[in-house]
């Protein structure tokens, strides 16, 4: 089959969301039955598998503790990695970029485009390009870009955005896929076999492996000291990407680096269990530079693309700094209640669930998402299970506390004080005067009891799905004082 | 439907428990304090029948949790700091809720600041500091005789007593003691009741759904009554389970709660203080 | 300032002074080597792999060109194409393949691109060992034997030497050294391709192999 999709849109950008419009997609979400059952469906089918790779509890503390070392290790030296990176790589051949900006970023892949005059650019799995919004940047200087990973290929053709970090089309069932593709794929009849579906998509986008002109993909880890970019994935289209086209790019964020080589053994295996309850994904690709003389096939020219995008504000941070050692594995929102309620899109960013809630921030700024921090009940399932010990509970609470904050001169985080608001503060002053007060708080809480009467029936939130609180008509320590 | 089980480690090590006290500090929590007592008081009582004693500080309020887990640091400090002075004594305290000792033994000391004298006070008392649960089963080493009628019921176990606390599996040892009650496992166990302080408040719709799906979990186990060691989250589900008769037109609940000290003291042959009243 | 240099100048302004000290990976491989033997490791690469839908045939030094012949006559290829100047390829060359035309690898990729995209059916390579604790082959990319060699016929024959299986992959990277020289590409393969991104069905033959089938030489000749 050579026919092209009818449409490669890629989803509206990510726009500016206020926390009014965040709010709203999250009432929509929470309150759509069909979505509510498939994630629950799907989550407690992740978790289950997850579970079953970590029978041994002591081996998986131990790895987790080894894995957390070897992110923190690696941090802790990042920017002599990022260059001992850089020379390795160019020493082997690969050319090294620099992005503070997914504008920079862009600019720079497209211009590598522009070189070869690329008509297609065929893309492995990378959520980097979806941060940086790189389709809609390639389309919009005539670039062709094009998903290839089965589940980013359905959601760029149905005009969505991934949901889930490592299962994109996790939000669609193989009804609606099948449904999209006999509208969107010409001489596509309808099919919910999903045997048949995957043979359709191999087939559109062998095509496209074999004429694309510049393969993207992203990089699960560099490796400082041989100069070596890993990629994990089970389609193969990862490889495709990176060996078939004439030019290959890689995308990462800065932090996805490890010094030593052996450093990515424990970090693979953590990874793959964590993410899909797999022992192994199916590749484990390691790319040390380009087609050498003698070689008979390879990209002729492989690029790294080294993108910040706020997470050096992160890093500037001794506590939110742990937010860098995230590998990207998707327990987090696999394992979150509050996730598997709303799904992925109602998060309005580009990595939704817990790890979303911590980074975004960064890269975002906080005014946009500082409600995310407050949708959690911290009930610490994410924290939990992330495989490099991220205190994800605990980062939560600080961005509560920076979107609190008095608007500073001088932020630390771009959108501090983004949900400042003078009445809840003070709210919350008068809270620690009679809190800090015992003798006032004494008198408080008599007054509550003795008057609970008068306790209102609506209470905001809590009243619309319960019945409300009251106050006893004594408090404990009346009942203390009045024992025997 | 699959119940995937979560770790059962709580992220923290394992700890050692002291002998038996002559003494304890009883911390009652500021939700306790005015709105669930009962479930205090027959902790007290619990404890005190163990021949132990019970210091109740009339000048504790709040361990400052509210504030701290909405953002509001130097609040939670202030209140914090006020409460340093309690517990002179080299006793044990004692706290009826999960997330309240879980705020004590895991975060004063960090929230306290910077000044290293408060921090070391803050880090005795953390170190000091027990569950009430994880203090009847591994202090006192409860074991009455269970003088209550076959039953059967269900635990829910608070997030932060799971995963900060490591004390699920205390619950359920004391019910497995109690030689008449048998404990009914319901789906999704280890998932949030979705209450989360502030957060049923800011996001009533999301804790809404979380509640209501643990609700209708509860029930599903065909359990007489919901037992739980956390006050919040027996007040968020049984408040809601409340909700749900009064739209139905039930009279008689469908899934009353009560707190572990409650139950088992009943059970033993003591009297409950909301029985009383 | 470069892009480059600004980025590194607000990660130095941040840098701990001293670094973590470096993870201790032994402390956790260590108390968890097996000290299994060669057949036991056969049997855990196998049950691995297996599991991950390849197909394992174990045979000999002697045999396994006639084997090689009767997989391929058994799944109708058509054409193979493989590395001619390898040991394996240069028997291959000798060997008689009824139903199978034997195409070594010439030239660059650019000038069989066409063939190998639609007209070869399937492809063999050499490995260079295998993991027993994942069931995961390993393979080097080399003159000889290219990267799509593996990657675009449909069913892709792999040649194992059983000697060469390690326990894990933190075994390998240590004990062949992979950090003093890695080739262009190293790539650890289990299974063929896959996806489960429709409602978590798994789904085999994504864009990679549909098949994979391993050949194992096992020198102490059991032949299963
Ligand atoms: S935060 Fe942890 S659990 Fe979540 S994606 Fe990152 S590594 Fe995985």
């Amino acid at each position: 089959m050579s026919h092209q999709p009818q449409q490669q849109s890629s989803g509206q950008p990510i726009a500016f969301v206020s926390a009014q419009a965040l709010r709203a997609r999250m009432h929509d979400a929470v309150n759509d039955p069909h979505l509510r059952q498939s994630f629950r469906g799907a989550m407690d089918f992740l978790m289950a598998k997850r579970a079953a790779q970590f029978p041994d509890q002591d081996e998986l503390d131990s790895l987790r503790a080894l894995s957390e070392g070897i992110r923190q290790y690696s941090l802790s030296k990042l920017p002599d990695l990022l260059e001992q990176l850089e020379a390795n790589l160019t020493r082997n051949g690969v050319k090294v970029h620099w992005a503070e900006t997914p504008d920079e970023a862009n600019a720079i892949m497209l211009d590598i485009a522009r070189r070869h005059s690329a008509k297609l650019i065929v893309k492995g799995k990378s959520m980097v390009s979806e941060e940086i919004e790189f389709n809609h940047a390639m389309e919009a200087a005539g670039v062709g870009a094009l998903e290839s990973d089965m589940g980013e290929y359905i959601v760029q053709l149905a005009g969505e955005k991934p949901s889930h970090i490592i299962m994109p089309a996790i939000h669609q069932t193989k009804q609606q896929i099948a449904k999209l593709f006999a509208e969107k794929i010409p001489g596509v009849d309808y099919t919910d076999n999903v045997d048949a579906l995957i043979r359709i998509g191999r087939n559109v986008l062998r095509d496209k492996f074999e004429s694309a002109d510049i393969g993207l993909s992203g990089v699960n880890f560099a490796v400082a000291e041989t100069g070596t970019l890993c990629l994990v994935e089970n389609e193969g289209n990862g490889r495709m990407c990176t060996t078939v086209p004439k030019v290959h790019i890689a995308i990462t964020g800065i932090e996805k680096i490890v010094e030593k080589l052996e450093h990515v053994a424990p970090l693979y295996s953590i990874l793959t269990r964590s993410a899909t309850g797999q022992a192994v994904s199916t590749y484990f690709n390691m790319i040390s530079g380009p087609r050498k003389a003698g070689d008979k096939d390879g990209p002729e020219e492989v690029h790294l693309v080294l993108l910040d995008n706020g997470r050096s504000q992160a890093y500037a941070d001794e506590q939110l700094r742990k937010t860098l050692q995230c590998i990207r594995c998707g327990a987090c929102m696999n394992h979150c209640p509050v996730y598997t309620r709303i799904g992925g899109h109602a998060y309005g960013t580009t990595y939704p669930g817990p790890i979303g809630k911590i980074i975004s921030p960064h890269l975002m700024g906080l005014e946009q998402t500082h409600l995310l921090a407050t949708a959690s009940s911290l009930c610490g399932a994410c924290g939990e299970v992330c495989p490099v010990k991220i205190p994800i509970p605990e980062l939560l609470i600080r961005l509560r506390g920076e979107a609190n904050s008095a608007p500073h001169a001088n932020p630390a985080m771009v959108g501090q004080g983004a949900a400042y608001d003078p009445k809840i503060s003070f709210v919350w002053r008068m809270w620690a005067r009679l809190y800090a007060r015992p003798a006032t708080y004494r008198a408080f809480s008599w007054l509550a009891t003795r008057f609970r009467a008068l306790t209102p029936r609506k209470q905001s939130g809590w009243t619309a799905a319960r019945t409300p609180l009251q106050p006893a008509s004594r408090r404990l320590r009346d009942m203390v004082k009045d024992r025997r | 439907m699959s119940n995937p089980v979560v770790s059962t480690h709580a992220g923290h090590q394992a700890r050692s428990y002291p002998s038996r006290p002559e003494a304890v500090y009883f911390y009652g929590t500021c939700l306790v304090d005015m709105f669930v007592p009962e479930a205090g008081m027959d902790a007290i009582t619990l404890l005190e029948r163990e021949g132990i004693r019970v210091i109740f500080p009339d000048n504790q309020t709040c361990c400052g949790q509210p504030a701290f887990t909405s953002g509001f640091p130097e609040e939670a400090r202030q209140v914090i700091a006020s409460q340093l002075d309690l517990f002179p004594g080299d006793y044990p305290i004692v706290v009826p809720s999960g997330s309240c000792g879980g705020m004590i033994r895991w975060h004063w000391e960090k929230v306290i600041g910077d000044d290293a004298a408060l921090q070391a006070r803050a880090a005795a008392i953390a170190a000091r500091t027990y569950e009430f649960a994880e203090f009847l089963l591994h202090v006192v080493g409860f074991s009455r005789k269970d003088e209550g009628p076959a039953t059967t019921v269900t635990l829910h176990t608070s997030c932060s007593a799971r995963r900060e606390m490591g004390t699920h599996l205390v619950g359920r040892e004391l019910l497995a003691r109690l030689g008449n009650v048998t404990l009914a496992h319901h789906d999704h166990e280890s998932e949030c009741c979705g209450f989360g302080g502030t957060f049923s408040l800011k996001h009533p719709d999301i804790s809404t759904a979380m509640v209501t799906d643990k609700v209708a979990a509860l029930k599903a186990t065909g359990a007489s009554q919901l037992v739980t060691a956390d006050c919040g989250c027996m007040l968020n589900i049984t408040k809601r389970a409340a909700k749900e008769d009064l739209d139905a037109g039930r009279a008689k609940p469908s899934l009353p709660g009560e707190h572990l000290a409650t139950f088992l003291l009943r059970r033993t042959g003591g009297k409950p203080a909301g029985d009383q009243q | 300032m470069s892009a480059r240099d600004r980025i590194l100048t607000k990660l130095r302004a941040a840098q701990p002074a001293q670094p973590n000290a470096m993870p201790d990976l032994d402390a956790h491989y260590t108390p968890r080597v097996r000290g299994e033997s060669k057949a036991e490791r056969l049997a855990r690469f196998r049950t691995g792999i297996e599991s991950f839908h390849a197909e394992v045939h174990i045979s000999s030094e002697a045999d396994w060109p006639a084997l090689l012949a009767r997989l391929c006559a058994d799944k109708q290829v058509a054409t193979m194409l493989y590395g001619a100047d390898t040991p394996a390829g240069q028997r291959l060359d000798q060997a008689t393949f009824p139903a199978t035309t034997l195409r070594p690898w010439s030239g660059q990729v650019e000038e069989l691109k066409a063939d190998l995209f639609h007209r070869v059916d399937a492809g063999f390579t050499q490995t260079r060992g295998a993991i027993a604790e994942t069931g995961t082959l390993m393979l080097w990319s080399s003159e000889a034997e290219p990267r799509t060699l593996s990657l675009v016929p449909p069913i892709h024959f792999a040649l194992l030497d059983a000697d060469t299986i390690q326990p894990t992959f933190f075994d390998v990277l240590r004990t062949e050294n992979w950090a003093a020289g890695l080739p262009t590409n190293a790539l650890l393969i289990s299974g063929p391709s896959k996806t489960a991104d429709i409602q978590q069905t798994l789904a085999y033959g994504a864009h990679g192999p549909k098949e994979l089938v391993v050949i194992v030489i096992n020198a102490e000749g059991d032949a299963q």
